[in-house]
């Protein structure tokens, strides 16, 4: 009886030691991330996007909108890598202004910019991981054929 | 090449900084000509200070604008186009904070020429001009022929040019020209430049001083 809550103990113990380094580890992952794509988001994004993501005015959308981000999470990379146009909403307003395609950047290099975007500015998205970014490239490449 | 002309300035600038012992007045930039008159039987020597030409160009409501449109009170020109995909969005967003500071005070102007003769028609500018949040006639977004925007461009000192491998097809220098009633450039800042905007918004005031 005793060993049996002596294991039992021992089990949640480890279960909790990998399951905190693990989210521990993730952390330092998603931090890492961003601070590379923060380098990413003042070269190519900040001029349209704003310091703080605040956008400018009616041409260049904030991405301060986490509804907008969350529900459009699986086509972000796709819209980072081919540009976008066309009408969208964003906190409650319409923007038509075209963004430019970035065909230069690396799947890698996206994924560090989500992250950085989708962790800063009042969002809270997680890290994008490589195979997140490469499954959802490979999905609007799919759409485009 | 393309710093000459504005390194230019900024030398005669300071020369003409040296000058005046007082922080309180701005310099006239550009090229200047000593002239010799003859006035009464003595012979006078005047200074011919750099200026902006007469000029004519289709703004954002179709309207042809003129120099005129810009007497009785300073402005504020640069040079970018709607489309520009690199330091436009700097320039406007921080000519922008200055449009909003002087807003309703008609004597600042703001002048924007679009430097993309092909695409930017008067509609596009006004387009563009309503999404940045332009809503009235201080702030003029123009076009013109080629010729007359590179030769304008020419006269405020600043850098434009055709160029296919630049982003959007364009190359030019995102400066802001600050310009006297009389037309002169009375200071020149890096659009894209946080303090050198603190420095125009400080000029600004200098220069509004000069006509109180
Ligand atoms: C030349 C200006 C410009 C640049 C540079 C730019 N964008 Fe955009 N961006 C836009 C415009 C304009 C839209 C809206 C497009 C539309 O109306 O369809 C947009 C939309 C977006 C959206 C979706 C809407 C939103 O606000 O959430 C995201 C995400 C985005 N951009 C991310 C980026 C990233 C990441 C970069 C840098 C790699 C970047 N943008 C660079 C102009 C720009």
């Amino acid at each position: 009886m005793r060993n049996h809550y002596l294991y039992t103990c021992a089990a949640l113990l480890s279960l909790y030691l990998v399951f905190h380094s693990c989210q521990h580890e993730q952390a330092i992952r998603t931090a890492q991330y961003a601070v590379n794509g923060q380098k990413l988001y003042v070269a190519n994004c900040q001029n349209c996007h704003g310091t703080k993501g605040e956008g400018l005015g009616g041409l260049y959308p904030p991405l301060t909108d986490s509804l907008f981000l969350n529900t459009h999470r699986e086509q972000l990379a796709c819209m980072v890598k081919n540009g976008l146009s066309g009408p969208i909403e964003v906190n409650g307003q319409v923007f038509d202004t075209e963004m430019p395609a970035n065909p230069a950047l690396a799947p890698i290099e996206i994924a560090y910019l989500l992250t950085y975007i989708g962790n800063s500015f009042g969002n809270t998205m997680g890290i994008f991981s490589l195979e997140e970014i490469q499954a959802a490239l490979a999905a609007c490449e799919a759409d485009n054929r | 090449m393309r710093i000459a002309p504005l390194v230019g300035a900024c030398l005669l600038g300071l020369m003409a900084g040296c000058k005046q012992k007082s922080h309180n007045s701005l310099p006239i930039l550009g090229h200047r000509e000593p002239v010799t008159k003859v006035i009464d039987g003595n012979t006078v020597t005047d200074t011919l200070y750099h200026s902006i030409p007469d000029f004519q160009l289709l703004n954002q409501d179709s309207v042809l604008i003129d120099n005129h449109t810009f007497d009785n009170g300073v402005y504020i020109a640069n040079f970018f186009f709607t489309h520009c995909p690199s330091i436009c969005p700097i320039m406007q967003r921080n000519l922008l904070k200055v449009y909003e500071k002087y807003k309703g005070d008609e004597r600042v102007r703001f002048l924007s020429h679009s430097i993309d003769f092909r695409h930017d028609s008067p509609a596009v500018l006004k387009t563009y001009a309503e999404k940045l949040g332009v809503t009235n006639d201080q702030w003029q977004f123009v076009t013109g022929s080629k010729a007359d925007i590179y030769n304008l461009s020419d006269s405020y000192m600043v850098y434009t040019k055709e160029d296919s491998s630049a982003p959007g097809g364009y190359d030019h220098s995102g400066h802001f020209l600050l310009v006297d009633q009389d037309k002169h450039i009375r200071g020149a800042y890096d659009g894209t430049d946080d303090t050198q905007i603190q420095l125009l918004f400080d000029d600004l005031e200098i220069l509004l001083k000069e006509y109180e």
